[in-house]
């Protein structure tokens, strides 16, 4: 059996001042963890929609932990991509050239849309090793004809 | 003096938002992180991002033309700060902001000449922008390049597709209609009455706000859900109290009485300190300001109801709303914003029925709140 990593519990007091959001988001979150399971429906939760007391985002990040994945994108500034303790929830952030948190997302999904390669960029891809390709091998046929 | 518009402008005009960003070697991934702020930025669910993306891959640059009139500057100030500069910088590439007196190196008749250039080119579909209220007491109170505020107002909206006022005073006279409004103040909305006219109130609206109806109308071509004062719902849908994260201290009745009491560094309510959120339609408890780094309930003041018609003239920032008492028919009520202030003062005593601790409240007093 492989080995299962183990986790603290969060733990959020009742006489926590300025808590009351986090709660119900974890429970939102369960539910939508349980949607995905059972019938494979992807959720997203615009934490910026959301009008949480100042401290709240961070404790509701740290109740969600961070798991296995960490992956960082670079694309109109850079990205981040957390899966976090409880596998098929991610938080994605998007930050902007000067490093601000211009928006911040809970995912609930195998895998965050954005992560994955986009067709468009894959035909370009492919295209742009095309063009490498050709002017490498004229490259190469030019050599080979001035040591000939 | 003509003013000759380069081949690659020209050709960028024609081009798709998409298309425009292609070049420019953006790629898809990109693009999408572009549509999730997007959506985040116009507060629309996540949901329809894709929706987002296919009507912004095929979106043509609109011509905007922005009036300021009687104005401080701070609405066009608020939307330089925008913060998420990589994202905004690609909306003002996918708009063409043909004439903006205060930000356009033209000006005097060159900059009028790009206006009319603009209007003539695009008539029938450009985007008028306009900050600040329009003096009709005398047109001298206000002109640019000999033309008053009136005229220029009636000749731009002429051609407009629509019409996004922005700011207090363009939406409501704001300021310059304050008691006794000198200059004879009106808003946009008084004076135009044939074209979609979207109303983005505050002193000055928040950035995204600003933003984010701009890229509604670029992303659907269309004006978005407005309220009965012609507020997107989307970002004026829901009072600052509702959204407010000191909503629950109003619920167990527990209010700051002070700025500098317990309850005021707890953190718990501002409703009697003055607090206009039971009031006031707006998206700071949500968007907030500065990066999403706060708003003024956060760093501790009551709302001043920015957002809403006649604020100024609402009395005092620190009085009281109303406070609830056992019998509403006794209810000493400071009425500040007229009847919609007395519903939310019966909705608030009808809440606060429920809680033993507010049939307790007390009218307050101006002097109370300065003891």
């Amino acid at each position: 059996m492989s080995h299962v990593p183990t986790f603290e519990p969060f733990n959020i007091q009742i006489g926590d001042d300025l808590t009351w959001n986090v709660e119900p988001l974890l429970h939102e979150v369960r539910h939508a963890l349980e949607n995905l399971i059972q019938n494979g429906a992807t959720a997203i939760i615009d934490l910026r929609s959301i009008p949480l007391a100042p401290g709240e985002e961070e404790k509701l990040l740290n109740a969600l932990g961070q798991g296995e994945v960490k992956a960082q994108l670079n694309a109109l500034g850079a990205s981040e991509i957390i899966e976090t303790q409880y596998t098929g929830v991610w938080i994605v952030t998007h930050y902007n050239d000067e490093q601000d948190i211009i928006s911040r997302f809970i995912e609930i999904t195998t895998m965050p849309d954005i992560l994955r390669s986009q067709s468009e960029d894959i035909i370009e891809a492919y295209e742009r090793l095309n063009s490498d390709l050709q002017n490498m091998q004229i490259m190469n046929q030019s050599s080979v004809e001035k040591i000939s | 003096m003509t003013i000759e518009k380069s081949t690659f402008q020209l050709q960028a005009k024609e081009m798709t938002l998409g298309e425009v960003l292609r070049s420019r070697g953006i790629s898809r991934r990109s693009f999408l992180k572009f549509c999730a702020a997007t959506a985040s930025m116009m507060a629309i669910s996540p949901a329809m991002i894709p929706k987002i993306a296919e009507a912004l891959e095929k979106a043509r640059k609109p011509s905007v033309i922005w009036l300021s009139f009687q104005e401080c500057t701070g609405c066009t100030e608020s939307l330089l700060r925008a913060h998420s500069s990589t994202i905004e910088n690609l909306i003002f590439d996918a708009i063409s902001l043909d004439y903006h007196h205060t930000l356009q190196a033209a000006s005097g008749h060159a900059a009028e000449e790009a206006r009319e250039i603009a209007m003539a080119e695009n008539f029938g579909k450009y985007v008028l922008v306009v900050d600040g209220s329009i003096p009709v007491g005398n047109p001298g109170y206000s002109t640019i390049a000999g033309i008053s505020n009136y005229d220029m107002l009636m000749e731009s909206a002429k051609g407009a597709a629509a019409i996004i006022a922005v700011g207090t005073c363009a939406t409501y006279g704001g300021i310059p209609q304050a008691n006794p409004n000198p200059t004879g103040a009106v808003s946009v909305r008084e004076l135009i009455k044939d074209k979609p006219i979207i109303n983005v109130p505050g002193c000055p609206p928040i950035p995204v706000v600003i933003t984010g109806v701009l890229t509604h109308y670029l992303t659907f071509g269309s004006i978005p859900e407005l309220d009965h004062i012609g507020r997107p719902m989307v970002f004026y849908g829901q009072s600052i109290h509702d959204r407010c994260y000191r909503r629950p201290f109003y619920d167990k009745g527990l209010f700051a009485e002070t700025f500098d009491d317990e309850g005021a560094k707890k953190g718990w309510c501002l409703y009697k300190l003055g607090c206009k959120g039971p009031t006031t339609y707006n998206a700071c408890a949500t968007a907030k300001w500065n990066n999403g780094t706060s708003f003024p309930i956060e760093a501790g003041h009551p709302c001043l109801g920015c957002s809403e018609p006649d604020f100024w003239d609402g009395g005092s920032f620190y009085k009281a709303l109303s406070i609830p008492t056992e019998n509403i028919t006794k209810t000493a009520v400071y009425t500040v914003a007229g009847a919609a202030a007395a519903g939310a003062v019966i909705g608030a005593y009808n809440r606060n029925k429920k809680s033993s601790a507010v049939s307790k409240h007390e009218k307050v007093t101006i002097d109370d709140l300065e003891k």
